[in-house]
């Protein structure tokens, strides 16, 4: 791939990739097993990462959307994990980065950039696609307001400090009647429910939410009554993008493995490297994934110079969706039997990678979505 | 302790490390560069020096203009200043070359009271860089150093590795120190001094700038020159199985590594 990143964007993924490789990626398989990597996250605290494109009046790395998007890249070649955890905390502060209040900027971002990992909520047990559809209520009550509801699938679920949750202001509206709230952990009204036992991201924590008489002020209020669709759906334009560069960054972990073991792995004679089923396979790959690249940066690019990127960031997230599992089901095949085992890599990039087909938008959904923009588009 | 000098070498990122087979050098074109990892070490020290003193800190480089990029690094980890030295006349410089020129350099800036460097560099292995540095600037200096404390009245306490393990000296300021790997754990520059580091200019001298005498930088002033480079041959791996009871293996081990030659 040849396109130009800036000084400080080849500075910021350099530094990511060593952080990567040293301290995100012995622990990929662990995590697999145990769950949420809390000291790593402590060090990722420590070393800025949460807060990367953050402006630096809010305790912020000053990076842009491309800076974050080669962030989760370089992350996502050690832990598809980690760098789901780290896109579902700015999908969540990036809300309040765009639509907060200045009053809300100064006292979140500063956290979310320094020691609070943050969550956003809209998917409930019934409405995760359709999600005008969602039931948990928010009703005014003297200075604020009251919710109630059960959310679902909300990816930092339990490690968060901060929660963005979406809920309906009025009932009788579908996605103009959804307004975004910030909840604080601390509230004696969000309860974490149950922890979702995932078939992969296994090192990102999901959980349920509990909103039972959960009171916040007005000041919880994100923008303005009726808005929170609106907030969402932004918000996972870019949340879309982290998805092309996880996937990118999966799919070239799993053209890595599957170069290595091909060149060494014997058959008929030499290496499989030398057998065209297996060239063809590392070509799929290697071809998938170049393009992957380019569509993620130049939305991220998009992005960063403020243009509209929705059908775009779509295109991306649908696209590096497929190919990431793609790529994860040859590097097992390449490896044959040890693909198939749980000591290999392979198959926890296969049960990571199917994710990035549903969450942020299932890829059906997102179809729809270019589909109808493309139609109607001249 | 007002300042210390580190000096840095950007060398090639990978592993496996090309040799032009006409002029014997490095091939250092279309590799990604990094910082050299002992000078990491020692802007690291630097660093957390400064932490204690509040002194400053400023990274030097000898090299062609990328060479900035390890000097922006060494900015964002936390170096006040960093300045490169850098012409068409001091290329194919040889350890003397280099130490000459970055003494000029450390001089232009007014000097230090501490001038750190990594133990070697991993591309060339060498290791004379920085005791030659300290000979042209005419200052004592301690190799190896693993551990370094700042004493009273103007000297430096400094654990080094020796051939016969570890051993403490002090030496008095200013002077030259060669850091090992040991020595710290280098930081991630933050994000936030990435950035500024990224868009800071580092000022550039060339051989007129620093009063360098001509015919001492570059290939000129080079005293050595490589006549061949070569790939050593790995050396044979067999396996001895050793019988008997423990005394009698030990002493049969000693005498087999001794007649090796590495014991």
């Amino acid at each position: 791939m040849f396109v130009e990143f800036t000084t400080e964007q080849k500075m910021v993924q350099k530094m990511v990739r060593e952080f990567a490789e040293k301290e995100v990626a012995p622990l990929n398989q662990e995590m697999d097993r145990n769950g949420f990597p809390h000291k790593l996250f402590d060090k990722m605290k420590e070393n800025g990462f949460l807060g990367i494109h953050f402006p630096e009046k809010y305790k912020g790395g000053d990076g842009d959307a491309v800076t974050s998007a080669l962030t989760i890249y370089e992350l996502a070649k050690a832990s598809a994990s980690v760098a789901l955890a780290l896109d579902a905390h700015w999908l969540a502060a990036d809300t309040i980065l765009v639509h907060g209040s200045e009053e809300q900027k100064q006292k979140y971002l500063s956290r979310a950039a320094t020691d609070t990992i943050f969550a956003f909520s809209l998917t409930e047990p019934c409405a995760g696609s359709d999600a005008a559809g969602i039931q948990t209520v928010a009703e005014q009550s003297g200075e604020g307001y009251v919710l109630n509801g059960t959310k679902a699938w909300c990816t930092n679920g339990g490690v968060s400090g901060v929660y963005v949750i979406l809920a309906k202001t009025d009932k009788t509206k579908g996605a103009k009647g959804i307004s975004a709230f910030i909840v604080e952990e601390s509230n004696p009204g969000l309860k974490v429910g149950k922890k979702e036992d995932k078939m992969g991201m296994r090192g990102s924590q999901t959980t349920e939410l509990i909103l039972d008489d959960c009171r916040v002020g007005r000041d919880a209020l994100l923008g303005k009554e009726g808005d929170g669709f609106k907030i969402a759906m932004m918000a996972l334009d870019g949340a879309r993008i982290s998805i092309g560069a996880i996937g990118a960054g999966l799919s070239e972990t799993a053209l890595r493995v599957s170069k290595e073991y091909a060149k060494q792995r014997q058959a008929f004679g030499g290496p499989i490297a030398n057998l065209q089923a297996i060239q063809f396979k590392i070509a799929e790959m290697a071809i998938g994934i170049e393009a992957i690249k380019l569509m993620t940066f130049d939305v991220a690019r998009m992005k960063a110079a403020g243009m509209r990127h929705t059908k775009e960031a779509a295109m991306v997230k649908v696209f590096a969706g497929a190919h990431s599992v793609q790529c994860a089901l040859e590097a097992i095949q390449i490896h044959g039997g040890y693909g198939y085992s749980r000591e290999y890599l392979p198959e926890l990039l296969l049960r990571d990678a199917k994710l990035l087909q549903i969450g942020e938008g299932a890829t059906e959904v997102l179809l729809m979505l270019i589909g109808r923009t493309e139609l109607a588009e001249k | 302790m007002k300042k210390i000098v580190v000096c840095v070498k950007q060398v090639p990122a990978t592993n496996d490390v090309r040799i032009d087979p006409v002029t014997k050098n490095l091939v250092r074109e279309s590799v990604e560069g990094v910082m050299n990892p002992y000078d990491k070490n020692a802007v690291e020290e630097a660093i957390r020096i400064k932490e204690k003193t509040g002194c400053n800190v400023i990274a030097i480089s000898m090299g062609p203009p990328q060479y900035s990029e390890s000097l922006r690094e060494a900015l964002a980890m936390g170096c006040d200043d960093a300045v490169l030295l850098s012409s068409r006349a001091f290329g194919g410089a040889d350890t003397l070359a280099t130490a000459y020129t970055l003494s000029k350099g450390i001089e232009r800036l007014g000097g230090a009271d501490l001038v750190l460097f990594g133990r070697h560099a991993v591309d060339a292995d060498t290791g004379q860089v920085g005791p030659i540095t300290a000979e042209f600037l005419g200052l004592p200096q301690v190799t190896f150093a693993t551990r370094l404390e700042l004493g009273d009245d103007g000297w430096l306490i400094a654990d080094r590795l020796s051939p016969i393990g570890s051993e403490t000296v002090k030496v008095k300021l200013p002077a030259v120190v060669t850091v090992t790997g040991e020595i710290n754990t280098p930081r991630y520059p933050a994000p936030i001094r990435i950035m500024k580091a990224a868009r800071r200019d580092i000022p550039v001298y060339n051989e007129q700038e620093l009063g360098c005498d001509l015919e001492r930088i570059g290939i000129k002033g080079s005293r050595t020159v490589v006549t061949s480079v070569f790939t050593p041959p790995k050396p044979d791996r067999s396996t001895v199985m050793i019988e008997g009871n423990a005394e009698e293996a030990a002493a049969r081990l000693v005498g087999i590594l001794s007649d090796a030659g590495v014991l």
